[in-house]
């Protein structure tokens, strides 16, 4: 089994909640799409083209000065369950893991250091991503155009004049660049009025998806809002304007759980320690379950109904109380049910120590 | 718990009402607490590529001049429509002006403003081992029964063939 200790940070160090905001924002990832030239576009390349740009950019890496120390994992030798606890730690995609309807592709492969890492043979050939904890929009994308500019110097990018970075999808043309913030709004859900502030997002060209991107249901009041065209404006300009969004979002977040405890203070009380006492007791917790207790556990933090639970504790479990984590840590494949008897079983048993 | 509203269905929402200073609870069915405008789940938004694909059909019909397939891929316009992904970079230059037209719909814009990058000539590019020297590192590799390198070796050469 894959350990993930391994690698530079425990492909962990976006989890340590020191970001800004870090109770309401999870997360802040930036990826920039990069194809190399004279290759097809992964989805239409030969397994023996994906595996010579693998080889390509494998020699670039080693000499790679704003990545130190990083490990390249051959995604496509990885069995299902590693590519999974991949995924489930945000630091592959669904389509590079090989768990959407296609299968792994052959060359699929990702380079993981420090809050960074490369995916190869995605959708475009590089994916450049960095993550971070809390909402760290500025630090996140400067890391990732250090490594930008060092690797296009290493490898030649396909470039056009007038579309700029050319990608598989043209969706993404241009600058390449989605930025993404994962950010847990349950006082907008719990007041209704999240339905307005989606469709607002959707209406000043930002779009939302669930935890885990594209067409993935939203769990836990958890969402991830991202840029959604990429061409025709700077990628500052594109920075900026989510910036000034999300910073608009949380404020209206903030301002709906301020309503709540003046209006509801009891019910709101009551509601989020019976979700605590859940999770402190439960003998079997489906993962739905997990994330929707863990969602008012967050909230009971954050409005500092609950104290003595860190931030970083309750990231940690998100994470870790998924499938394949769970196995990993059990070192076998569980099934189902295996796996919701194991998570309660560890959220049980990491809140107690918190609670002593 | 059965649903207050109906007494027949089983509860699964449990809605908070807040009137004026008042505030109470209503356990509800999923048929009732729709019939009062709750969501019952938040779905994600609908994926955007299924607006994408249908601007794809609507506006690209090829436009007169333009080649039917691309040189580099062989990629044509039919395979695009139906995948929604180009075959290669230079499918953008084949494609260019049903592309343009395409972009101004997606993205409001068809012209990148953001930064600029120029290639690094072949001669600037680090070297990329040739097979023969893979080959002999190879062999060198196994004898030394330096097995996880001979592996990473034999992928390199797998790449190059």
């Amino acid at each position: 089994m894959l350990d993930l200790s391994l690698l530079p940070d425990g492909g962990a160090s976006w989890l340590d909640a020191s970001g800004e905001h870090a109770d309401i924002v999870i997360s802040t990832r930036i990826r920039l799409a990069r194809n190399l030239e004279g290759y097809a576009f992964t989805p239409r390349a030969r397994d023996g083209e994906r595996l010579r740009i693998l080889t390509q950019v494998r020699e670039a890496f080693g000499s790679l000065r704003s990545i130190e120390d990083g490990v390249l994992v051959r995604v496509d030798e990885l069995p299902p369950e590693d590519r999974l606890l991949l995924h489930e730690r945000h630091l592959v995609s669904k389509e590079l893991a090989g768990l959407n309807e296609q299968p792994v592709r052959t060359g699929a492969a990702v380079y993981l250091s420090r809050g960074v890492g490369i995916m190869v043979n995605e959708e475009d050939h590089l994916r450049l991503q960095a993550l971070h904890s809390g909402f760290h929009v500025a630090d996140a994308f400067g890391v990732l155009e250090r490594l930008d500019a060092e690797l296009g110097n290493r490898v030649p990018y396909a470039f056009h004049n007038e579309f700029g970075y050319l990608t598989a999808c043209p969706t993404n043309v241009g600058t390449g660049l989605r930025a993404s913030v994962l950010i847990h709004l349950p006082g907008l859900v719990l007041t209704k009025e999240i339905g307005k502030v989606l469709a607002g997002l959707q209406q000043v060209g930002l779009t939302y998806r669930g935890m885990y991107g594209e067409g993935s249901e939203v769990v836990g009041n958890f969402f991830q809002i991202s840029n959604q065209t990429t061409l025709g404006r700077s990628e500052g300009e594109l920075l900026d304007y989510l910036v000034r969004v999300v910073r608009h979002v949380i404020e209206r977040e903030e301002e709906a759980r301020r309503v709540l405890l003046r209006d509801a203070g009891y019910i709101i009380e009551d509601k989020l320690w019976r979700a605590y006492g859940t999770l402190r007791y439960a003998r079997s917790l489906s993962f739905d379950e997990a994330m929707n207790y863990l969602s008012g556990v967050r909230l009971a933090v954050g409005l500092k109904l609950i104290s003595g639970l860190s931030v970083y504790t309750l990231n940690k479990l998100l994470i870790f109380s998924q499938l394949a984590h769970l196995g990993n840590t059990e070192g076998r494949v569980l099934t189902e049910s295996e796996a919701n008897v194991a998570r309660a079983r560890y959220v049980r048993e990491t809140l107690a120590v918190e609670a002593e | 718990m059965v649903c207050d509203l109906c007494k027949d269905g089983e509860a699964v929402i449990q809605l908070t009402e807040i009137e004026g200073s008042g505030v109470r609870q209503l356990h509800l069915c999923e048929k009732c607490a729709a019939e009062r405008g709750v969501e019952t789940t938040i779905t994600a938004a609908k994926p955007q590529i299924n607006n994408f694909l249908q601007t794809i059909h609507e506006q690209m019909q090829g436009t007169k001049g333009e080649p039917v397939q691309c040189s580099f891929c062989q990629a044509t316009l039919a395979d695009f429509r139906a995948t929604g992904r180009l075959g290669c970079a230079h499918c953008y230059e084949a494609f260019e002006a049903s592309l343009r037209d395409l972009l101004r719909r997606v993205h409001g814009n068809s012209r990148h403003i953001g930064r600029r990058y120029v290639a690094p000539l072949p001669s600037e590019l680090p070297h990329v081992s040739s097979a023969t020297e893979l080959r002999d590192r190879l062999k060198r590799a196994i004898e030394a029964e330096q097995f996880e390198l001979a592996a990473d070796i034999r992928d390199k050469l797998r790449g190059i063939e």
